[in-house]
């Protein structure tokens, strides 16, 4: 199975969109993980229906008061002052563990028992064509949003396929190095815009930085020349896809309804992109 | 009534205690106008009622903590031995650490510090029940 | 009491919707303001704005562990303990990289062969332009706290905003409802939300509108490409009244923003006769009227 992440480095340049035709295009070979884990956004327009669903855990301290001396060792321990020594207690904020273990480690009372907590859910479904599609949804206000996309990336396929599609958070922070670690591939979507040219830019200064090869979509094509194939071309990177700037496309985005359903022509380039790659 | 009644009694009782008071400041002593940020402000002054003398508590640390900024200056409250605090808004977690302290959290408008706490004897402040803003990075 | 300074932030949700390219131009119509880019995984501000004489700084947005290759004797508690899987052994040398911060390999080391020391995470930048003077950012590739680097450039923007008696700081928001959204939100006096109708512009502002709730921030909307979907902008105005949050505006399906930004220009600048540029001035009035009453 190869795995193949979309990526973008800033919104709304249809990386959601080209998820959903990809898996449109390869039906029955393929596979979706929803790693966009603040804003999972695939299931707008898939429709699944839930096959399994399990907790992400992340590993959160409980304090015995009955051990505690208040010494606030822990506190002090903690980097992300998830732990507060106020008056006779220590309070814990769970949303701001890391589930790194050190106050553990501090406690020299032996009073930090560590718990498997759930921090946010994955819903394994699947589509009504029995595509597999797999969400990952971090709780609101948490800080750990790579803790589930690992979680998401670590299930284990309803069945066998030939690829995997991640769609990766937008921007370049850790949620978006956690979400395309260990690809195989990356596909970077990105407009014909000084805008798109600069966030690609930076996407790709990312992937450099993690050694992953890439290739470029660009999408909203209105002239053939644009700055991004001369981007491209004048730093060898790979233009596997344009995509015609279209109204009726829009159209049929702002109606739930996919990329293909709009320009059924694109369907034999997008079985040709993955499998060329 | 008579619920709200007991309710403010106690509440009264509560701040006839009330000795020390941490103001979030922009300067360093009564005269200095409060500042309305709580986690993020410059530091604290802390006046004692009965005596009015001031003390500087400087917030510097928590501007370059990477996360629970109002977390942290919380506890440095309540270690500086403060029994109440003025401030403009109070973020939930701070309001949490406060709170299971006993710290009781009052509002303000941005005036200088000395008239609050004219205002706090007159028993002119709101107390704060709950808290009014996300912590994070307020 | 203090000057009125008022600080509007413009926030989308999700990403794409033009949120930025409008914030350019709306920015046009008000005088006596500081710009704030708050975008920092992806700051385009500036690509629009024509920047001059930039000052930059390193930004920390905490410490990070560094191993002493010359003391390190090899035990490798240090990598048994990471529980980021951020230590490795490569070429026979223990090294970490994209560091959590948690410290617990400093703490455990018994040969105390590992540093604790401020690690640079991007750079804040500070620009003056056409417009004013515009405080922006840079977040290193991979890095996190980015909620953090958004309040300090909002901190910065604000200083500045005092010491000059300006009327407005406008700061363009980062996308999403996590900590960067809430890093931006924070403490500020309205947002605006640009949405678009699509199921995910949609989904987004709900959202976002529950985040604005949450804060007690008198929020607005202003609907991008309204005429892709009528009926979904019918359901967004439906939203906006039956929560308060008003729509002030809705800007047609229109290439003359690209067309602008392809010339490095707002549409302000490279199209003030439009007729976008009259809904946008025209939302600039019921700004100021909503915020400074």
């Amino acid at each position: 199975m190869k795995t193949i992440a979309i990526a973008s480095g800033k919104g709304g340049t249809g990386k959601t969109s080209l998820s959903v035709a990809l898996l449109q295009a390869h039906q029955g070979d393929i596979r979706l993980l929803d790693c966009d884990v603040e804003e999972p956004n695939c299931h707008l327009f898939l429709d699944p229906q839930k096959v399994n669903e399990f907790g992400a855990e992340l590993l959160i301290p409980k304090i015995d008061t009955k051990k505690c001396r208040l010494c606030g060792d822990c506190v002090e321990a903690c980097q992300f002052n998830a732990l507060a020594l106020a008056g006779n207690q220590i309070i814990l904020f769970q949303e701001l563990c890391h589930g790194c273990g050190a106050c553990t480690l501090a406690c020299p009372h032996d009073a930090i028992e560590e718990i498997p907590t759930n921090i946010g859910q994955i819903v394994q479904a699947r589509t009504e064509s029995g595509v597999e599609v797999v969400k990952g949804t971090l709780k609101v206000g948490h800080a750990s949003a790579p803790t589930v996309i690992a979680a998401v990336k670590n299930t284990t396929p309803l069945q066998k396929v030939k690829y995997q599609i991640i769609d990766a958070p937008a921007g370049t922070s850790c949620s978006f190095a956690e979400a395309v670690k260990g690809a195989d591939f990356v596909i970077l979507v990105t407009e014909p815009t000084p805008f798109g040219l600069n966030d690609l830019d930076l996407a790709i200064e990312a992937l450099h930085k993690m050694k992953l090869p890439f290739g470029v979509v660009i999408n909203r094509v209105r002239e053939k020349e644009n700055l991004i194939t001369e981007y491209c071309a004048k730093n060898n990177y790979r233009v596997l896809l344009e995509i015609p700037e279209s109204r009726k496309v829009a159209e049929y985005y702002s109606q739930g309804k996919s990329l293909i359903d709009a320009k059924p022509e694109l369907e034999e380039a997008l079985k040709k992109l993955l499998d060329d790659l | 009534m008579h619920i709200t009644l007991i309710i403010s009694y106690i509440l009264r009782m509560h701040k006839t205690n009330i000795q020390k008071i941490a103001f979030s400041a922009q300067g360093k002593d009564v005269k200095s106008l409060l500042d309305p940020r709580f986690g993020r402000c410059s530091g604290f002054v802390l006046v004692d009622l009965t005596t009015m003398e001031s003390q500087w508590i400087p917030n510097e640390q928590n501007l370059r903590a990477a996360q629970g900024a109002g977390i942290q200056t919380a506890q440095n409250i309540i270690a500086a031995g403060a029994q109440a605090l003025i401030s403009g808004h109070c973020g939930l977690k701070a309001f949490q650490v406060l709170e299971a302290a006993n710290i009781p959290i009052f509002l303000s408008e941005t005036l200088p510090i000395q008239q609050i706490v004219s205002l706090f004897k007159a028993d002119k402040l709101t107390r704060l029940s709950s808290p009014d803003v996300e912590g994070h990075w307020a | 009491m203090k000057n009125s300074l008022k600080e509007l932030v413009v926030v989308s949700g999700k990403g794409g919707t033009g949120k930025t390219s409008l914030t350019a131009s709306l920015i046009h119509c008000f005088d006596n303001k500081v710009i704030a880019d708050c975008d920092v995984d992806a700051a385009d501000l500036h690509l629009v704005l024509n920047l001059h004489d930039t000052v930059s700084e390193e930004f920390s947005g905490g410490n990070e562990a560094i191993i002493d290759p010359k003391i390190c004797n090899l035990c490798g508690l240090c990598a048994e303990k990471c529980r980021f899987d951020a230590i490795s052994l490569v070429d026979n040398q223990y090294v970490v990289s994209d560091c959590e911060g948690c410290r617990v390999c400093v703490d455990i080391c018994p040969e105390k062969a590992i540093a604790w020391e401020v690690a640079i995470h991007g750079k804040l930048k500070y620009s003056q332009s056409d417009e004013g003077d515009v405080f922006h950012a840079r977040l290193d590739p991979g890095a996190e706290n980015s909620g953090k680097l958004v309040a300090a450039v909002r901190e910065k923007a604000r200083k500045r905003a005092e010491s000059l008696g300006a009327e407005w700081i406008f700061v363009d928001g980062p996308p999403g409802i996590g900590c960067p959204a809430i890093a931006a939100l924070t403490g500020a006096d309205a947002a605006l939300l640009v949405t678009e109708p699509t199921p995910s512009g949609l989904h987004d502002l709900e959202r976002v509108l529950d985040l604005c709730k949450h804060f007690r921030l008198p929020a607005y909307i202003v609907i991008n490409k309204f005429d892709l979907n009528k009926e979904m902008t019918f359901k967004i105005r439906e939203i906006g009244i039956r929560r308060g949050t008003p729509v002030l505006a809705c800007l047609p399906y229109s290439s003359l923003f690209t067309d602008a930004q392809l010339q490095g220009k707002s549409l302000a600048q490279a199209f003030p006769e439009s007729e976008e540029m009259v809904i946008i001035k025209n939302l600039a009035q019921k700004l100021t009227q909503k915020i400074k009453n």
